[in-house]
Formats: structure tokens, sequence, C-alpha cells
């Protein structure tokens, strides 16, 4: 156990666990996941405020098992190796601010840090702009931590159960699906939305996609996977640790995608994409400055969820509401181009964020 | 005398920084790090060894760490 436990600490172990990602992300697609999506952090959350009615964007409802199997696979493997540890406080409110605009940015640009690796692996070149928003956003993140930025001290909380919470709610949802699956062409069952066409209807096999959740989330609860923090370290520090996880993702999605016929280079007419690369740049600035404020990329706040880190669940239902507030007020994009609102949501959302790095301080 | 850092609860990259903000200001010598999650823990200690810092030691107790790192 231990020597499993040092190995996805060193730069194997890293590698080998971005190699195994980029290869379950374009199969999960194979079976049936929306193109370039086999696994998006943002936009399955945002499947799931649909499901939920949070918002009624008729096309993007479905209660995504990745994101349950993310939370409980970490869950279990922090119970495995000692690592689960009740813990929260650090500016709470803050981080679920962080979570909503890093959500809104997201659904600006179509898709979190995960997507954008995967839309570049299967050739959308608008991705490019995104990829260079969240390196820019993650940048002038990192001029905030260097000026003294701290969202302050997470305590160790008394209760083991508090941490239950989150890995429990998504215990309730994966029971919710179970017993609530969509009747045939039908958009809703007893409590839960379904999409009867569009990104939310198009899924791998339940338990397919729940099991390679699981899968991922333990492995990425022992090798700390962070698509944000790779290239925040080389912004930061010079160190490469983690950005050589990222890049083992992009490098065997790619081949997998050209393995299985899924690379189609270009920019027009890419699936849930647009091509208005200014706001595909800003959108993802904004997230990636959210995430980076917040100490974690969507996936890895789910990973520290399921640890008992209450913070990152609260950062992780930020993105929910985030999701919510998106469809409810015109603020997400659609392959037509960014919503009515998404322009001036996206500048508000980084001058909040801005504030937020300059008045959150060290004393 | 041993400089002492104690980044117990703090976010991602927070233990990192500081732990090089204070081993480049000193240059040489000793340094405990105080951390309390395993990722802080390794992250403190690659990034120690990546500038020439050797571990001395890591201390556990009540699932916090005691890393002390040095530098001739």
């Amino acid at each position: 156990m231990e020597g499993l436990k040092n190995f996805f600490a060193t730069k194997k172990g890293i590698i080998f666990v971005g190699l195994v990602i980029g290869v379950l992300a374009p199969v999960l697609q194979k079976l049936g996941n929306p193109p370039n999506m086999g696994i998006c952090v943002a936009c399955m959350e945002r499947d799931m405020a649909g499901a939920l009615g949070f918002h009624r964007a008729a096309l993007v409802q479905y209660m995504r098992p990745e994101i349950i199997g993310f939370v409980l696979g970490a869950f279990l493997s922090a119970l495995a190796f000692k690592e689960y540890r009740p813990r929260g406080g650090s500016a709470p409110f803050i981080r679920f601010i962080l979570g909503i605009f890093a959500m809104i940015g997201a659904l600006v640009f179509l898709g979190c840090p995960w997507r954008t690796i995967l839309r570049l692996a299967g050739g959308d070149g608008n991705a490019i702009f995104g990829l260079l928003g969240l390196i820019f956003g993650i940048w002038v993140g990192t001029r905030f931590l260097k000026a003294g930025y701290t969202l302050g001290r997470t305590q160790t909380l008394a209760s083991k159960s508090v941490g239950l919470a989150f890995p429990l709610l998504m215990f309730g949802f994966l029971i919710l699906l179970l017993i609530d699956s969509q009747p045939e062409g039908e958009p809703r069952g007893m409590l839960l939305f379904y999409s009867i066409k569009g990104p939310g209807s198009q899924h791998a096999p339940l338990f397919i996609s729940l099991g390679v959740a699981m899968l991922i989330g333990v492995l990425a609860q022992r090798s700390r996977f962070c698509t944000m923090g790779a290239f925040r370290d080389l912004l930061l520090f010079k160190q490469g640790h983690l950005f050589l996880g990222v890049a083992a993702f992009f490098l065997a999605a790619w081949i997998t995608n050209m393995i299985l016929g899924q690379f189609n280079p270009g920019f027009e007419k890419q699936p849930i994409a647009h091509t208005m690369q200014l706001w595909n740049f800003l959108g993802m600035t904004l997230a990636g400055l959210a995430f980076t404020l917040a100490g974690g990329c969507p996936g890895r706040q789910l990973f520290m969820s399921g640890e008992g880190d209450t913070d990152a669940a609260i950062f992780a239902s930020g993105m929910i509401v985030g999701a919510a507030v998106a469809h409810n007020f015109g603020l997400a994009s659609s392959p037509a181009g960014i919503g009515p609102n998404g322009a001036i949501a996206t500048i508000i959302g980084l001058i909040v964020c801005v504030i937020i790095g300059l008045t959150m301080r060290r004393r | 005398m041993v400089e002492v850092i104690d980044a117990r609860g703090l976010s991602c990259p927070e233990p990192v920084l500081l732990t090089l903000e204070t081993i480049k200001k000193l240059g040489k010598g000793e340094v405990e790090i105080l951390v309390d999650t395993d990722t802080s823990k390794e992250n403190v200690s690659r990034a120690a060894q990546s500038i020439g810092w050797q571990i001395l030691k890591i201390l556990e107790e009540e699932k916090e760490y005691k890393i002390t790192i040095k530098k001739d």
C-alpha cells in the first residue's frame, strides 16, 4: 500500500494517471458521451443542474454519473489510504462565488480545462484560444499569490461526519439516477429531468461511466492530478510535475482520438463550440483565474471534496449554481456564439475575481 | 536558529510558496515546515529538493507533518 502511495507522487505516477485519463475520456465519447466531451467537469455539473431542474435548458439535462464517480472514487481512495480528513472554514462564501464565476467563464467558452485539452486533442482549433485564456487567467492568479493572496487557513473539523456530506449527496444522486431512469423518449422521470436531444441525451452506459469515473477518482486523488495546477506550478515555481500529467493526458487523448476516428481538425462547425475567439479567450481567463484563486481545477475540487474538504465541496456547489445562473439568464454560449448576456457576465466576473485577488491578503 | 514555517490549513500552492520564499531568502541553513495534508507534504518536499535542499526528516503526529529541510 505504501509503495502504491509513493508511486503516484512520482513523475512516472502522474504521467501514468494522465495517460489513463487521456485514453478513457475519448473512449467514453465513443461509447456515447458528447463529442470532445468524454469528460468535462463543468459541462457535466451543468447537466446535473439541469437534471435537478435548477435550469430548464432542455438540451443539457442529465444526472452525470461521471461527477458522482469522481467524488465517490476519491472518497474511497482517501479512506483506503487514510487521507480522509474533514476540514473547512477557509472563506467558504468567497469560494462559492468563485465557483459560480468559474462556471460562467467555462460556459462562455463551452468547457472546463479538462474539455479544453480534449477539444484540442479532437482537433478543435477554437480551443487554442480557450487554452491561451486559461493560461493567462492562471498567470493573473499567480501574480495575486505572489503578492500574498490567501483565503485563510482551513480548520480540521472535530466531527468525522462533516466531510461525508458531499460524498453522501453524490451517493443520493446515484440512487436517484438508478431508481428514476429516463422513461423511453420522455423528458422527465418521477423527479429528474432528462434531455431527448442534444448533449444531455448523449451518454455512455451508466455503469461504464460510473466505473471509469470512480477509477479516475482514485487515481487523481492519489496523484493530485490538477489541470490548473499544471500551468500554475510552471508559471509560479517553474515546476513541471503536474504539467507532465496534463501533457500525458493530451497526448493519450490525441492518439486515442486518431485511433477511434474522432480527430477532426479545424475551426468551423466543431462540436459544441463557437468561433468567437475573444470570448473563448476571456471566458477561460475568468475560469482560470477563479480556479487559481480557489486552489484547484474543477476536477481537483471534486477529488478534494471526496477527501472531506468541505471548502472544495462549496466551490463545486457554487459551480452547479453557476450553471443554473448561466442558463437561466442567457450567459451560456451555444454553437451559434455567446449568450446575450455572456459578455457582460464575463466582465463582471473578471472584476469580482480581481477584487477578491486584491483584497484577500496575508496580514 | 531553525526557521519554522506554519503552513497548516493553507490551500495549494501557499505551503510551497511560503517555503520557497523562506529558503530563497535564507540561502542555506535549516528550516522546519508544518503542514497538515499529504498533498502539502509531497509538494513541499518536492519543491525543496528541486532547488537543492535536502529532506532531513519528516515527523508525523496526529495527521500533521513536520518537514525538516537543510542546505549547507
